[in-house]
């Protein structure tokens, strides 16, 4: 984290960059928050460790439309969502110094608070550098361990490697934490009969409280005008949690980013009723896997995205019937 | 209470038609007299592409049964390469809906040309036979919109 800081402010100093943009501490041991950062003094609210899960990128949009060059700092997996933001012509490549920082997957504070931890003081093993695999967490009732592996955000156990799709500089190390396949969920779920992937979802959405996290964080989303602003929108009001609402809202909302999603995860990690929101997108790439082959949005800056693509001999909506 | 009980369902079908091919295709079964049940509402759309994945999401939810949208063949488009976008974009909602529980033959999608009355014709027939069979759309509805 130092050294993040030390290269900051060299940049700003030299002029490089007008501001960074990073993650300065919230006021848990666990919520840092992302933030801007004008001159050298302020930098010393900068943090950088295991809970800064926010994606940086989709901040970028706002920050291109400043005056001068913004260091923005990336994690592996947040420079998709940059590649994809510079296709999509919604970030100015020259407004952007990007740092790659290193990544040894992100903290998830449920899984912690999940295993009985509360009262949370302090937390010692989630620094960049720290090398221990397991994490002390400091709590009102005596000191309790938890391993890194087991407190890491669901999407960190799919971590699509550990290396940086664009970046200007990197510093610190990265390591690829996956351990998992992203598509066993999905696979669970398509094997059910009809009435249990209803009640599935069901029970899952309608824990929605319709407060939009999911869209304002994604990435993806990024239109100036949304659809779901509108008040003409059938779903505008959380009114009726039986009713058809909240999965036309989830099934719109993936279907917007389709194609486009880098399967981040940030819609997962910010919802505040923990519904798996990550299992529409994956759905999406799962089936734009098998129908349009392999494509990873945001692997580059070029390709054209699935949904704006086609060939002759595209599969027919049927076969959703056929596959049984 | 007998007499609900006895009503026959009669399902509510829209039917999203292509202005160029699949419109004048109802049109020709109209003129060559090939019957169709009145339960299908056709809208006319400029081209299937200009269908919204919440178009059939919101009819679903303003109490339809059962949702079809019938545009050019491929290769056919007025526009061009319109129909292909549909085509994608339809296989990947419908495999969502499916994906979330909701019985995958009340969705479908049918080339119909504009010489094509007869498959018009048997294709709505065939379409209302399965939603009949299918029953009524609970799972999808907006028990606010109810009428």
């Amino acid at each position: 984290m130092q050294e993040v800081i030390n290269r900051a402010k060299e940049l700003l100093a030299d002029g490089t960059v007008a501001r960074v943009l990073g993650w300065k501490a919230g006021d848990l041991p666990y919520n840092p928050e992302p933030a801007y950062f004008e001159s050298v003094e302020s930098l010393e609210d900068f943090v950088y460790n295991g809970f800064c899960g926010a994606n940086l990128s989709k901040y970028m949009i706002e920050a291109s439309k400043l005056e001068g060059k913004t260091m923005v700092c990336l994690k592996p997996c947040d420079t998709y969502s940059f590649n994809q933001l510079i296709k999509e012509h919604r970030v100015d490549r020259d407004k952007a110094y990007i740092v790659g920082v290193g990544c040894k997957g992100k903290l998830d504070i449920e899984k912690i608070r999940k295993q009985g931890v509360k009262g949370i003081e302090s937390i010692k093993g989630a620094e960049i550098t720290d090398e221990a695999d397991n994490l002390t967490i400091q709590t009102l009732y005596g000191e309790k361990t938890c391993s890194y592996a087991d407190a890491m955000l669901e999407r960190c156990h799919v971590c699509k490697g550990k290396e940086h799709k664009i970046y200007d500089e990197i510093i610190g190390e990265s390591k690829d934490t996956k351990d998992a396949d992203r598509f066993t969920e999905v696979a669970r779920i398509e094997a059910m009969s009809p009435e249990e992937k209803f009640a599935f979802f069901q029970k899952e959405l309608s824990k929605c409280i319709r407060c939009n996290a999911c869209r304002n964080v994604c990435p993806a989303c990024s239109c100036r005008k949304c659809v779901f602003d509108s008040n003409k929108f059938d779903s505008a009001q959380k009114a009726n949690v039986d009713s058809f609402e909240e999965k036309m809202f989830h099934i719109i909302r993936a279907f917007h980013v389709a194609g486009r999603c880098t399967d981040c995860g940030e819609c997962s990690r910010v919802c505040p009723q923990g519904i798996p929101l990550h299992l529409f997108n994956r759905k999406f790439i799962k089936d734009i896997n098998e129908f349009y082959g392999d494509f990873q949005a945001g692997e580059d800056t070029e390709a054209r995205g699935p949904l704006t693509d086609f060939t002759f001999d595209d599969v027919e909506p049927g076969i959703v019937g056929e596959r049984g | 209470m007998s007499i609900e009980a006895k009503e026959e369902f009669r399902p509510k079908i829209v039917a999203f038609c292509c202005n160029w091919c699949s419109y004048a295709g109802a049109d020709l079964a109209g003129s060559s007299r090939l019957g169709y049940p009145a339960d299908v509402k056709i809208i006319r759309v400029p081209c299937s592409c200009r269908v919204n994945p919440m178009f059939i999401l919101r009819a679903f939810e303003k109490g339809a049964d059962g949702v079809i949208m019938c545009g050019c063949h491929p290769g056919d488009c007025h526009y061009s390469t319109g129909n292909y976008y549909a085509r994608r974009r339809m296989t990947l909602l419908f495999s969502m809906l499916d994906y979330i529980g909701v019985e995958n033959g009340r969705t479908r999608v049918e080339w119909v040309s504009a010489a094509e009355g007869v498959k018009f014709s048997t294709t709505m027939n065939e379409f209302v036979e399965k939603i009949r069979s299918l029953g009524k759309n609970v799972r999808l509805e907006d028990l606010r919109c109810r009428k």
